[in-house]
C-alpha cells in the first residue's frame, strides 16, 4: 500500500495527540510568565521568573516534593515486594484459585474516591472504625490514623489499590515460566528459596520493570485520594505536587503560580520518565 | 508421611494462605457492601455488627438525595462515548502501523506512550480556562474529549500489539482475490479482531469510569459522573456511613463485575503488551 495512505490512517491519532500535548503545554508556559489571577482580571503583565520564585518559596513546596517522592517510592516498594512474594506463593494449584484471583484483583477496580472514603471512615475512623475496634479488642489505644499518620494513611490506600495490579501482572507472567526447568532444579536438590532467587526473580525482571513504569505514571499524579481523605493536611503533611498546584489554581485562583508549578511537575515527571523509558523501553516488543 | 501426603499438605497450606490474603484484601469491599444494607446506627455500632436485619432503605435515599441515576448516566455516556471515539480513531492507526510498519513506527509508538507521562496537573490550568472560555465547564462534552485523548495511546498500543500477531498471509490472500484496502479492513481484519477490540474497549471503559482528576476539577453537578458524586459524601456533616456505602456500592458494582471478566486483557493492555 502507498506510504501516503498509511500516513493518512495514522494522521488522526498523531495529530490529536500532538494537539493535546502542544497547545495546553504552551499555554502553561505562557501563563507561567505573566501575572494572572482569576480574581483580578486585566492585569496580565509579563513578570519573568517571579511565578517560579513564588512557587518554589511557597511553604508547601518542599513538603509537596518530598511527599510526592515518598508516596511514589513507598507504594512502589510495597506493591512490588509484596506482589512478587505473594504471587510466587499462590502460583501453585489450590482449591478455589479462580475465586481467589477475582477477590484479589477487585480493589483495583474501586474508584479512587470510593477507596478513600471507605478507608477514611469505615477502616480508619478513630472511634467507629474497624482498626479502632481491633486495637481496642487487643487492649491498645485506638490511633487517629488520618491526623497522626496522614501520608502513611494515603500510602496505605494507594497501595491497597495497586498491590492487586502488581499481583495480577506477576501471576500472569509466572504462568509462562518453564515448569520443566523448575522440576529439574528440584531434582538437583535446589531449595524453594533457590528456585525463587535464581529462576523466578530473573523471569520476573521484565514484568517488574513494566509494573514500576505503569505505577509511576499513575502515582506521580495521585490526587483524588488526598482530595477526599485528608485534604492535604494537617498543614502540608499529606500535600503532594498535584494537590499543591490544584490548591494554587482552583482555590487561590492564581493561574500564574499554578502554571509555574505545573511546569515543575512536568519536569519532575520527565526526569523520572527519562530513566524509566530507558530502563523499560528496550523491554517493550515493537 | 508419604510423598503424596506431603504434596497434599503443601497444597492445603498454599491454599489457606492464598485465601487469607485474598480475604484480607477484599475485606474493605465486603464491609462496604454489607454496610450498605445496615441502618445508620448499626453502621457505627461497636463491636461491628456482622449479623443484622438487612434494609434497602439506603439505596432509595441515595437516589433521592443525590440522584444516582443522573450521575450514573453521566458515567455511562462519558466512558462509552469516549471509548467509541477512541476506537474509531485508533483502529486505522493501529492497522497501518501493524501491517505497513515504516522506519518511524517504533518511534511513533514510544512517543504516544510518552504522552501518558505528561502529568495531568501540568495542563490543569489551560484546560480549565479553555473549558471556561468555550462554556464547557461542567459539560459531558469536555469529559468525553479529555477521556478520549487520555486513553488513545493505550487503545492504539493494545490494538497494535494484537494486529501485529495476525497472520499476514490472510491479508495477502485477500489482496490476490482483488480486495481493496477498505475490504481488507472491514471484511478480514475486523471480523478476526472482535475479541481484541472488545477487550480494548472494556479496559478503556474501566479507566474512564474510575477517572477522578478531571471529573473532580471540571464538573460540578450537571455533568458530574459517579466519581465526583461520591466525593460529595466526604463532607463531615455527620456520619452517614450506610448511605455512603450504598452510594459507593452502586457506583463500583458495575465496573468491578466488568473488571472480573476482562482481568486478563487488562494485564495485556495496561502493560502495553509487554506481559501476556
Amino acid at each position: 500500500m502507498k506510504r501516503s495512505i498509511t500516513r493518512l490512517l495514522m494522521a488522526p491519532s498523531v495529530i490529536m495527540l500532538l494537539v493535546w500535548m502542544v497547545i495546553p503545554l504552551s499555554m502553561t508556559i505562557y501563563f507561567s510568565t505573566i501575572r494572572y489571577n482569576l480574581l483580578y482580571p486585566g492585569q496580565n503583565n509579563f513578570v519573568g521568573w517571579m511565578n517560579f520564585e513564588f512557587f518554589i518559596t511557597d511553604p508547601g513546596f518542599i513538603p509537596a516534593v518530598s511527599n510526592t517522592l515518598i508516596l511514589l517510592l513507598s507504594v512502589l516498594i510495597i506493591t512490588v515486594v509484596l506482589g512478587v512474594m505473594l504471587s510466587a506463593l499462590i502460583d501453585k494449584p489450590f482449591f478455589g484459585q479462580g475465586i481467589v484471583r477475582v477477590l484479589l484483583i477487585s480493589p483495583f477496580f474501586i474508584m479512587p474516591t470510593v477507596n478513600a472514603l471507605i478507608w477514611k471512615n469505615m477502616m480508619m475512623n478513630p472511634v467507629y472504625g474497624i482498626f479502632a475496634w481491633i486495637s481496642q479488642t487487643l487492649g491498645f489505644e485506638p490511633i487517629d490514623w488520618l491526623s497522626s499518620f496522614p501520608l502513611g494513611s494515603v500510602i496505605m490506600m494507594v497501595s491497597w489499590q495497586w498491590l492487586p495490579f502488581a499481583i495480577l501482572v506477576f501471576v500472569t507472567a509466572l504462568q509462562s515460566q518453564d515448569t520443566e526447568q523448575k522440576e529439574a532444579a528440584q531434582m538437583d536438590g535446589a531449595t524453594g528459596w533457590h528456585i525463587f532467587r535464581y529462576l523466578t526473580i530473573p523471569h520476573l525482571a521484565r514484568p517488574i520493570a513494566v509494573v514500576i513504569m505503569i505505577e509511576t505514571i499513575f502515582l506521580l499524579a495521585i490526587f483524588a485520594e488526598i482530595f477526599v481523605s485528608t485534604g492535604g493536611g494537617p498543614g502540608y503533611d499529606s500535600t503532594n505536587l498535584a494537590y499543591l498546584i490544584y490548591n494554587q489554581a482552583l482555590l487561590q485562583y492564581d493561574v500564574g503560580v499554578a502554571s509555574a508549578g505545573g511546569l515543575f511537575a512536568v519536569l519532575l515527571a520527565n526526569i523520572v520518565a527519562f530513566f524509566l523509558i530507558r530502563a523499560v523501553g528496550k523491554n517493550l516488543t515493537v | 508421611m508419604t510423598l503424596n501426603q506431603q504434596r497434599k499438605l503443601k497444597t492445603l497450606v498454599t491454599g489457606l494462605f492464598a485465601w487469607t490474603v485474598a480475604l484480607v484484601l477484599f475485606f474493605p469491599i465486603f464491609w462496604m457492601f454489607i454496610t450498605s444494607f445496615k441502618t445508620e446506627l448499626q453502621a457505627i455500632s461497636i463491636p461491628p455488627a456482622l449479623f443484622f436485619e438487612p434494609t434497602v432503605d439506603n439505596f432509595r435515599v441515595v437516589q433521592e438525595r443525590s440522584d444516582y441515576v443522573h450521575h450514573a448516566l453521566n458515567s455511562v455516556i462519558t466512558s462509552f462515548g469516549s471509548t467509541i471515539i477512541a476506537l474509531i480513531i485508533a483502529i486505522p492507526a493501529a492497522y497501518s502501523m501493524a501491517f505497513f510498519p515504516g522506519k518511524r513506527t517504533k518511534d511513533i509508538l514510544l512517543w504516544m506512550l510518552s504522552t501518558k507521562m505528561l502529568p495531568a496537573v501540568g495542563v490543569l490550568v489551560p484546560i480549565y480556562i479553555l473549558c471556561r472560555d468555550y462554556g464547557l465547564l461542567d459539560s459531558r462534552t469536555a469529559l468525553v474529549i479529555i477521556f478520549t485523548l487520555m486513553n488513545l495511546p493505550i487503545v492504539v498500543w493494545m490494538l497494535f500489539s494484537y494486529f501485529k500477531d495476525l497472520p499476514k498471509e490472510i491479508l495477502e490472500a485477500a489482496r490476490m482475490d482483488g480486495a481493496t484496502p477498505w475490504d481488507e479492513v472491514v471484511k478480514v481484519v475486523l471480523p478476526l479482531s472482535v475479541g481484541a477490540i472488545s477487550s480494548t474497549a472494556l479496559l478503556s471503559i474501566v479507566l474512564c469510569w474510575n477517572e477522578a482528576f478531571w471529573s473532580l476539577n471540571l464538573t460540578a453537578s450537571d455533568a458530574a459522573p459517579l466519581t465526583a458524586m461520591i466525593a460529595s459524601y466526604s463532607s463531615p456533616e455527620g456520619l452517614f456511613w450506610a448511605k455512603l456505602s450504598a452510594a459507593s456500592t452502586l457506583a463500583c458494582a458495575p465496573i468491578v463485575i466488568f473488571g472480573w471478566f476482562c482481568q486478563k486483557q487488562l494485564v495485556q493492555g495496561l502493560t502495553f503488551g509487554a506481559v501476556k
